[in-house]
């Protein structure tokens, strides 16, 4: 059985601001990030779908560590944003001064977009990550 | 299926930089719990390791092999698990299988971790490799950021203050440090204020360094036997009355439960339901404190108190010995230390020894415990709950 919504077709739509996920057209869910059956019904019936691409914060982080290679990214500010369709997925939050985000962001509207990770010898692809932009 | 029993233990003083390799340090803690057994190394018939990252660490995979021959049980099966921090705790469960169904009757299982060889930076990275290396890692998944992310979950959805939780989160370090002081095997033996908790480096808000666990280098070793063997060579086996064990994906995966952890929930009913126990049959615990705030949802995950309110029963003494439910009289990982693929087995041989009556030299028996439970969760989903009875 073929994967439907690969992350290399994933990869590539986010690159360009557009995020791609599955519709389950057994039970109406959306899944996103993609998997190979519905996160909710473990269907195969599905089809990939562009997402609205907004959604609202359900948590955060700021970091003040990195993992080896990406020192120079601290500090950063990890979130969880629940997407108008459903599902969560895990960005950062570019649109402020990380060390200025506190509880107060939790449930602020949020909009997609994308910034690369170049990747380290462990994860040789650059890859999109979700950079979310609050828009109020 | 068989009756499993602990018939023997053997346990390293965790610590940093070990001059030992992780092969020398298991194989110290193995011979200990054999010869506890009454045993030699060849009446072992298989073994299980656990054991993480000793690829980065040493540059050596397939350790179980090497260890087994090293301690002289030449040529039997064994078999290396990884699930990141529960690795341990998942050898011990499928050596439980392999004995309760009557293949084998006497097995070894270890764990061993040396994670401070591989310095800060490259520890970081890879313990980040137990998140999805797609979807998440990206974004800067990390171990603290995800314990940060639901720390302020768990505050945004119990409606607790920010502050209000720091301070519950500091009492889990604290009472910590104060037991893991009589615990001879502990890295850490200091004690720490609420100050200290607070004024130390804030390491992805609001996980301070004191709100977490060390790197840990160490071993831990048992040998478990069908309840036939383990009358005839010792007057105080612990049983295995119950072992569950779950999985769940990335974490963005499980937000229809967060910040609670299913897969915790269904691991430690399973061992509940085997066992024909309840949460309130428990007379110690040992759950997964890698971060404080993970202390705090695993204790209602395991039914010890209602959702968003351990916090508060950390603060009135309810988890300390005299309490309703003594947590982590170890030390928990956060000062016992953690050496990743050592931390489950470690777990099994604390409550053992507590079930055992062997606490009271260091002065921290719980008196009379009968029964007692352990929570291992590795990553972003792997959980094992395993219950242990002297009765």
């Amino acid at each position: 059985m073929d994967y439907k919504l690969t992350f290399k077709d994933y990869d590539k739509a986010l690159k360009k601001d557009v995020l791609l996920g599955l519709r389950c057209n057994d039970c109406g869910a959306y899944t996103c990030p993609p998997m190979m059956v519905c996160g909710d019904c473990a269907s195969t019936n599905l089809e990939i779908v562009e997402m609205s691409g907004k959604g609202r914060i359900v948590t955060f982080t700021t970091c003040n560590i990195a993992a080896e290679g990406r020192e120079n990214e601290n500090p950063y500010t990890i979130v969880m944003v629940e997407l108008e369709e459903g599902p969560w997925i895990m960005g950062n939050l570019v649109s402020m001064d990380p060390k200025k985000v506190t509880m107060e962001v939790i449930g602020k509207a949020v909009q997609v977009g994308h910034r690369v990770y170049p990747g380290d010898k462990y994860s040789p692809q650059p890859m999109a990550r979700p950079a979310f932009c609050i828009t109020g | 299926m068989r009756r499993v029993a602990v018939i023997g233990t053997g346990h390293s003083k965790f610590c940093f930089n070990s001059p030992k390799t992780s092969v020398e340090m298991l194989s110290e803690v193995a011979m200990d719990a054999i010869q506890e057994a009454n045993l030699t190394p060849k009446d072992i018939q298989a073994v299980n390791v656990g054991n993480v990252l000793g690829d980065f660490e040493e540059g050596q995979g397939m350790i179980q092999s090497f260890f087994a021959n090293d301690i002289g049980c030449f040529n039997v099966a064994a078999s290396r698990f990884e699930g990141a921090c529960a690795s341990g705790s998942m050898a011990v469960r499928d050596a439980v299988m392999w004995v309760a169904s009557g293949y084998y009757d006497i097995m070894l299982v270890g764990g061993v971790e040396k994670c401070t060889a591989m310095g800060t930076p490259l520890a970081t990275r890879t313990f980040s490799m137990f998140g999805d290396a797609h979807y998440e890692f990206p974004a800067g998944f990390l171990f603290p950021a995800v314990f940060a992310l639901l720390a302020h979950l768990y505050a945004s959805k119990y409606r607790i203050p920010l502050e209000t939780l720091k301070e519950q989160m500091a009492a889990v370090s604290i009472q910590s440090h104060e037991y893991a002081m009589k615990n001879s095997n502990a890295q850490i033996q200091k004690p720490i204020t609420k100050e200290d908790v607070l004024k130390s480096f804030m390491v992805s808000t609001p996980i301070q360094l004191q709100d977490a666990c060390p790197f840990s280098d160490g071993a831990a070793a048992v040998v478990i036997a069908s309840e036939e063997v383990a009358k005839k060579l010792t007057t105080k086996p612990v049983y295995f009355a119950g072992i569950g064990q779950a999985s769940s994906g990335k974490l963005s995966s499980q937000s229809k439960y967060l910040p609670r952890i299913y897969a915790r929930e269904l691991a430690s009913q399973q061992s509940y339901q085997m066992a024909g126990m309840t949460p309130q049959d428990m007379d110690l615990c040992e759950l997964h404190d890698c971060f404080s705030i993970a202390a705090l949802i695993a204790a209602e995950g395991l039914g010890f108190f209602d959702f968003g309110k351990s916090g508060e029963a950390w603060l009135n003494g309810e988890t300390r010995i005299g309490g309703k439910i003594p947590i982590n009289i170890s030390g928990g990982l956060k000062a016992k230390g953690h050496p990743i693929g050592a931390t489950g087995v470690s777990q099994v041989i604390e409550v053992t020894r507590q079930l055992r009556g062997d606490m009271e030299e260091q002065g921290r028996q719980v008196e009379g415990a009968k029964n007692g439970i352990i929570d291992t969760l590795g990553g972003d989903g792997i959980l094992v709950s395993m219950i242990l009875t002297n009765q």
